[in-house]
């Protein structure tokens, strides 16, 4: 502590010369609805209460449903930038999480699943509140399936992204064969990190310590 | 041209090395006088500049220590003022207070002297009457009467008792009436001797201050002086001083650091809790300068009641101002320390929240849970962040200390260090010529052939040289011969 004074003492003949930058979390998450994996919201609802617990004044988040076509701002559930007073930050989180709630008791599973649409919005919305870290959490089996005549083979900019995959259930398909689920996320890491992002994996939810 | 070439100049390499170092050590006994001048000159050179550098250094040191001396002695000399000033105003406080009490005392004194005396008067013994009726007895006795003196007799008898009677009555009344003066003497008498009492006692102070103040007298002529123990003192009692209120100094940065504690979290609710200024959040910043206000306040309010002088400036203001300086910046403090208990509440109050949103973010419903006890700890945070302020003024001593000592302590430190540079130098210096003489031995080591037969041609020449001929010979030796 005396040496935080100390730093501080010190910073602040120099620190007003340097100009200010950004130190607020910007997450984006990923609601697959599609399918059976709309079992799992309970699960979802878990992670996005935990992202709301780590984030601070000025971060922003934003909950949206991977649905037929995700591209578009109606599929965002929930989005917040938490005021600067903590106080209200806390009214604000306990707001978001009332309208997670409701979101999950009332969530109807869609027919296909369009997860580079959702990212695509994603990187719009981070990008547009210019927040100094950006996380894109996916919780979905990240098996995508488009509908008829929906475009997607577009390329994607995830440079100072984190795009974290969170429990990526395996497919009946996946157990007969588990090389397909090994290949549908070594294709979804390459994709991430050869556009400039960097990838992870959480499937065990007990251990988010390191998520944000 | 490589070593191989060179062997390779007759058809024998071992010839032609010999060769080869025949004229490589006839070469350096040729340039022998001149390599040793080359090899003086230059650690002679640089010798010297060592010693030159040391006796620079030497000078500054003593320098630095005349100066340090001189710093010394006036800071031993401003103290002892300061030390003698305020004897001199006990002193003078306390026969102020004697002195005006004077008046009183000689009057309370003199009234108990005069009751003393008038009841000493009245208590003078009355003499009892001298006995009248001997003589008559007499002359009833020799009257040729009979029957007649009997009864004149029984008479006298009867009147004498009588009159003892009243006699000894009168007597002991007159005691009773004396003893009762002595009595009323008695609170006069303590009255003289408590005042007596105070009176030796404010004497025995004003002997003890002064025996003091001639102690400290005789300190300061030997710092007049400019003696060495008085220096010496001075030096040990700096370094004391300095390590205390070093001490001291820490203590309070660390009571300074709770309070930063306190009260930079609900800053971040006034001035924001993301706002950056260089890396430091604006509200820790905000928390710093809170705490940095209150200890200038502190170090004026001390300045102002001249319990410390770092500010010349505000010890020679007028005493009016002065006390409004104090009023101020007590008003200031004050209101700062009220600030701190409600940031401190509030502080207490944003972590219940805190603790709210995230037991329900965790769907935890032990985190609504209201502590029976909570008050306890409010109570404590705002008590803290009222009283830490107004602990912090006291900063102001330890502060004054640590600056006067630490001039004196950097002087010391930076005498020892030009010392062991000087030092240093000196032996580089010494260090360097003498590896000088090292490196002409070196080069003499492979030429000790020649060198050898020189030295024997010249032994030689010197005993062709030292027999001594016919025209030789010394004017002295002729005459031993």
């Amino acid at each position: 502590m005396k040496h935080r004074v100390l730093l501080l003492t010190l910073t602040l003949a120099t620190g007003a010369c340097v100009p200010p930058s950004a130190h607020n979390t910007g997450v984006y998450l990923l609601v697959d609805t599609s399918g059976s994996y709309n079992r799992q919201m309970s699960k979802a609802e878990q992670i996005i209460l935990f992202a709301l617990s780590r984030l601070q004044s000025s971060d922003s988040i934003a909950v949206a449903r991977i649905d037929t076509a995700s591209f578009t701002e109606r599929n965002i559930i929930a989005k917040a930038t938490f005021d600067d007073r903590p106080t209200t930050a806390n009214q604000q989180k306990r707001a978001f999480a009332g309208r997670v709630e409701s979101f999950v008791d009332q969530a109807t599973p869609a027919p296909y699943t369009d997860i580079t649409g959702g990212l695509l919005q994603a990187i719009e919305f981070l990008n547009e509140k210019q927040t100094a870290r950006k996380e894109i959490l996916i919780f979905s089996d990240m098996k995508e399936d488009l509908a008829k005549g929906y475009v997607r083979d577009i390329p994607l900019d995830f440079k100072g992204f984190d795009v974290v995959a969170l429990n990526v259930t395996k497919l009946r398909s996946d157990n007969f064969d588990p090389r397909q689920y090994l290949a549908r996320l070594e294709e979804w890491r390459v994709r991430v990190e050869k556009s400039g992002g960097h990838w992870r994996v959480i499937n065990d939810l007990d251990r988010l310590d390191g998520l944000l | 041209m490589s070593m191989t070439s060179l062997l390779t100049i007759t058809p024998w390499p071992a010839i032609s090395a010999v060769i080869l170092l025949v004229l490589l050590v006839a070469a350096l006994y040729f340039a022998r006088s001149t390599a040793h001048q080359a090899i003086h000159a230059a650690c002679g050179a640089l010798a010297r500049g060592l010693r030159l550098a040391s006796h620079s250094v030497t000078h500054a040191q003593q320098h630095l220590a005349a100066r340090n001396r001189a710093v010394l002695l006036a800071a031993g000399r401003e103290a002892k003022e300061r030390v003698v000033e305020r004897e001199f105003a006990r002193v003078g406080d306390t026969v102020r207070k004697d002195l005006a009490g004077y008046p009183e005392m000689h009057r309370r004194l003199s009234g108990a002297i005069l009751r003393i005396e008038e009841d000493q008067e009245k208590a003078v013994e009355v003499p009892p009457d001298a006995p009248g009726w001997a003589q008559a007895v007499g002359v009833v006795a020799k009257l040729d009467a009979r029957n007649a003196g009997a009864e004149i007799l029984a008479d006298i008898h009867k009147s004498m008792v009588k009159a003892h009677s009243e006699a000894m009555r009168d007597y002991r009344k007159a005691s009773a009436e004396r003893h009762a003066l002595l009595r009323q003497m008695m609170p006069d008498w303590r009255l003289i001797q408590q005042t007596l009492g105070r009176v030796n006692k404010s004497v025995e102070s004003v002997i003890e201050r002064s025996l003091a103040i001639d102690r400290h007298m005789a300190d300061y002529e030997t710092i007049v002086r400019g003696e060495n123990h008085a220096v010496a003192v001075l030096s040990s009692s700096s370094i004391v001083y300095f390590f205390i209120s070093a001490l001291v100094l820490a203590v309070a940065t660390a009571g300074a650091a709770i309070n930063f504690t306190l009260i930079a979290r609900p800053m971040a609710e006034m001035v924001g809790g993301t706002n950056f200024i260089g890396a430091f959040r604006t509200a820790d910043i905000a928390a710093l300068v809170i705490i940095m206000v209150e200890i200038s306040m502190g170090l004026f309010l001390m300045e102002s009641l001249r319990i410390t002088r770092l500010f010349p400036v505000i010890g020679t203001l007028t005493d009016k101002m002065r006390v409004r300086m104090i009023v101020i910046t007590f008003a200031i403090l004050l209101m700062m320390a009220s600030i701190e208990a409600g940031l401190a509440y509030m502080r207490e109050l944003l972590l219940q929240d805190e603790l709210a949103t995230n037991a329900l973010l965790r769907s935890d419903s032990t985190g609504s849970i209201v502590n029976q006890h909570l008050w306890i700890t409010t109570a404590a945070q705002m008590g803290m962040g009222f009283v830490l302020p107004f602990a912090l003024v006291f900063v102001a001593i330890p502060l004054e200390t640590f600056v006067h000592s630490l001039r004196t302590v950097v002087g010391l430190t930076g005498i020892a260090i030009l010392r062991a540079l000087a030092l240093i130098l000196r032996v580089l210096g010494n260090a360097v010529r003498q590896l000088g003489v090292l490196a002409q031995r070196i080069y003499d080591l492979p030429l000790f052939m020649p060198l050898w037969l020189e030295a024997r041609m010249a032994t030689a020449a010197r005993l062709v040289k030292d027999v001594p001929g016919p025209r030789e010979v010394e004017p002295w030796q002729e005459a031993r011969l």
